[in-house]
């Protein structure tokens, strides 16, 4: 990506993907804009630049954020009535971060409210429409984020992935998306929806990007219980040195001098799950799989087939846990301390019940019913219970998989992105497109979302690499395998 | 399995929804399908396997039990809410 310098300016950096959002405007990608104040902060970069300072890795870059990251900077309305207005006066570890290496936030990006959908269409603000195809949806919930990127508006932004919602988004539109490891990326400052599965990732249009993102934003946060010590920068020479396996071919010393490490290392063992290809997965996106597999083979890498019959069965465990941590997570928003709240109101119980029956969207009603029906007396055990335990068996069949290979290759989604409107009706459809993506979340995970060509219709298609927890280097650096 | 008015009822009561009539209806129905689907974990048995309730590596992170410096103060806070007075945020009468 362009950072400013002396010869670029953050100021131009900025005015630029400022046109940019405008001229695209009609895609619905941002529910807030920050000129003047991006503006402004990029001429203090500049007059840093300027004065000599070491101003950062992101110096003057343009960034957006997924509405659901808390910063002063506009409302943060998670797309949802509910919290309409709410000026966070916290700022997300993240954005911190991001800010620190010399970002510049220039908006906040559409989702799927509470990042409750796949689409983007649950948006109380209404869908973003996907960057190749004006009829079709962005996909999501992270849909702004990633449109905004292929677009080329921003070179990165910002997205929150519960059981798919940068991957598959991303593959929607073209571009990398990374879920990290769950406990990779502090979830300080971020509007919850599922505790357990929350993970903070990016967008970006290169592998070498998603990298730099990485190691600035990865590492333990004293505000997030949940993070785990700093192993992405830790390990980083290794992981390179494991991941660059594959190039022992050259003989011709290289630039970075990794050449040594190339050398002892051996080919890279890729995992296909045959169950997945069972027929539900569109044909393009199979023959997708296909060409990619075609493609590591001829550079010499090993591909393993994997049996893993448990996956099936990931969906539905995501569909009992994650509605379970949703309804306990966003019962905190009752109309009392902040956002909205109804204007029909007698009592207590009515600021409540009228302004969550008026604040949330059908979809996040289902979820939090689901979720109290599962953990209701009498149906804990036959539900929730039971499906933790299924989880169980979904991480202990990924362990069982890692030990035959190195990295696992599948489509992120079963279909191209569809059309707009063709699932909102029936909620168990839009689930399904979830079948591929959830189970990773289940187990924490990483997992980077490839472009993987276009369809004859022009569409993207995105298929994931996935490792063991912690090889979110590896993941990244492999990535450039399947360029 | 099928889900009942009643059903409907309590669970939008334990949720906290002053649900329509017709909102009802509909959320009736999705719901319906949604626990049919989620039912077909019922085809697996899992005796003998412990839950899995968190994929968080580590246990019992503990910090020095100090007062830290919050990054928003008491006063911005009570500017989030709809009503307040004397610093405390004011509501409708409970009873």
């Amino acid at each position: 990506m362009k950072v400013a310098n002396k010869n670029t300016t953050a100021v131009s950096l900025v005015e630029e993907a400022l046109k940019k959002a405008e001229k695209f405007a009609d895609y619905h990608v941002f529910n807030f804009l920050d000129n003047k104040n991006a503006l402004k902060k990029a001429a203090e970069i500049d007059k840093r630049i300027k004065k000599g300072d070491n101003v950062g890795r992101l110096a003057g870059v343009p960034f957006a954020i997924k509405d659901n990251f808390l910063a002063p900077e506009g409302s943060t309305t998670a797309s949802a009535r509910i919290l309409e207005g709410f000026v966070s006066p916290i700022t997300a570890t993240v954005v911190k971060k991001l800010e620190a290496e010399g970002a510049i936030l220039v908006g906040r990006t559409n989702l799927d409210a509470f990042a409750h959908g796949s689409s983007t269409e649950n948006s109380y603000y209404g869908p973003t429409l996907n960057s190749a195809d004006q009829t079709r949806v962005a996909g999501g919930s992270s849909g702004g984020s990633a449109v905004a990127v292929a677009l080329d508006i921003v070179p990165f932004t910002t997205g929150t992935d519960t059981g798919g919602s940068i991957r598959q988004p991303a593959a929607f539109n073209g571009v990398y998306g990374m879920k990290p490891t769950y406990g990779a990326v502090s979830r300080y400052g971020i509007v919850a929806m599922a505790s357990s599965t929350d993970s903070i990732g990016f967008f970006t249009r290169t592998p070498e990007d998603m990298d730099l993102l990485m190691s600035i934003c990865a590492s333990q946060d004293p505000y997030d219980m949940t993070t785990l010590p700093d192993f992405y920068n830790a390990n980083a020479d290794d992981s390179r040195h494991f991941a660059t396996g594959w190039e022992q071919v050259s003989e011709e010393p290289r630039e970075d001098g990794r050449d040594e490490a190339c050398r002892e290392s051996s080919s890279i063992r890729v995992g296909i799950i045959k169950d997945f290809d069972n027929g539900t997965v569109h044909p393009e996106i199979r023959q997708a799989l296909k060409d990619k597999v075609e493609q590591l083979e001829k550079k010499g890498h090993e591909i393993v087939e994997l049996n893993m019959p448990m996956l099936k069965y990931a969906l539905a465990v995501y569909y009992i846990v994650v509605p379970a941590e949703i309804a306990s997570n966003l019962s905190r928003h009752d109309g009392v301390r902040y956002g909205f709240r109804s204007d029909k109101v007698k009592d207590l119980d009515d600021v409540y019940a009228n302004t969550r029956n008026e604040g949330f969207m059908a979809e996040n009603k289902r979820r939090i019913m689901i979720g109290n029906f599962v953990l209701s007396s009498g149906f804990y055990d036959a539900y929730y219970l039971k499906a933790q335990k299924v989880r169980t068996l979904i991480i202990e069949e990924y362990a069982k998989a890692f030990e035959k290979c190195d990295f696992i290759l599948t489509p992120v989604a079963p279909n191209p992105p569809f059309k707009l409107g063709e699932k909102t009706g029936d909620p168990v459809a839009m689930y399904l497109e979830d079948v591929m993506s959830t189970p990773i979340n289940l187990a924490g995970l990483p997992a980077l979302a490839v472009p993987a060509g276009i369809t004859k219709d022009h569409l993207p298609l995105g298929l994931q690499l996935i490792g063991p927890r912690r090889s979110d280097a590896k993941i990244i650096e492999f990535a450039k395998e399947l360029m | 399995m099928k889900i009942t008015r009643e059903e409907i009822d309590h669970l939008a009561q334990l949720s906290n929804f002053s649900l329509s009539d017709e909102e009802a209806k509909s959320l009736g129905v999705d719901l319906e399908n949604i626990i049919k689907y989620i039912s077909q974990l019922d085809e697996l048995d899992v005796k003998g396997v412990e839950p899995t309730y968190q994929v968080f590596e580590m246990e019992n992170v503990w910090r020095p039990d100090e007062i830290q410096p919050q990054e928003a103060d008491r006063e911005q806070l009570l500017a989030l809410t709809k009503e307040q007075s004397d610093h405390q945020i004011k509501v409708p009468k409970v009873l």
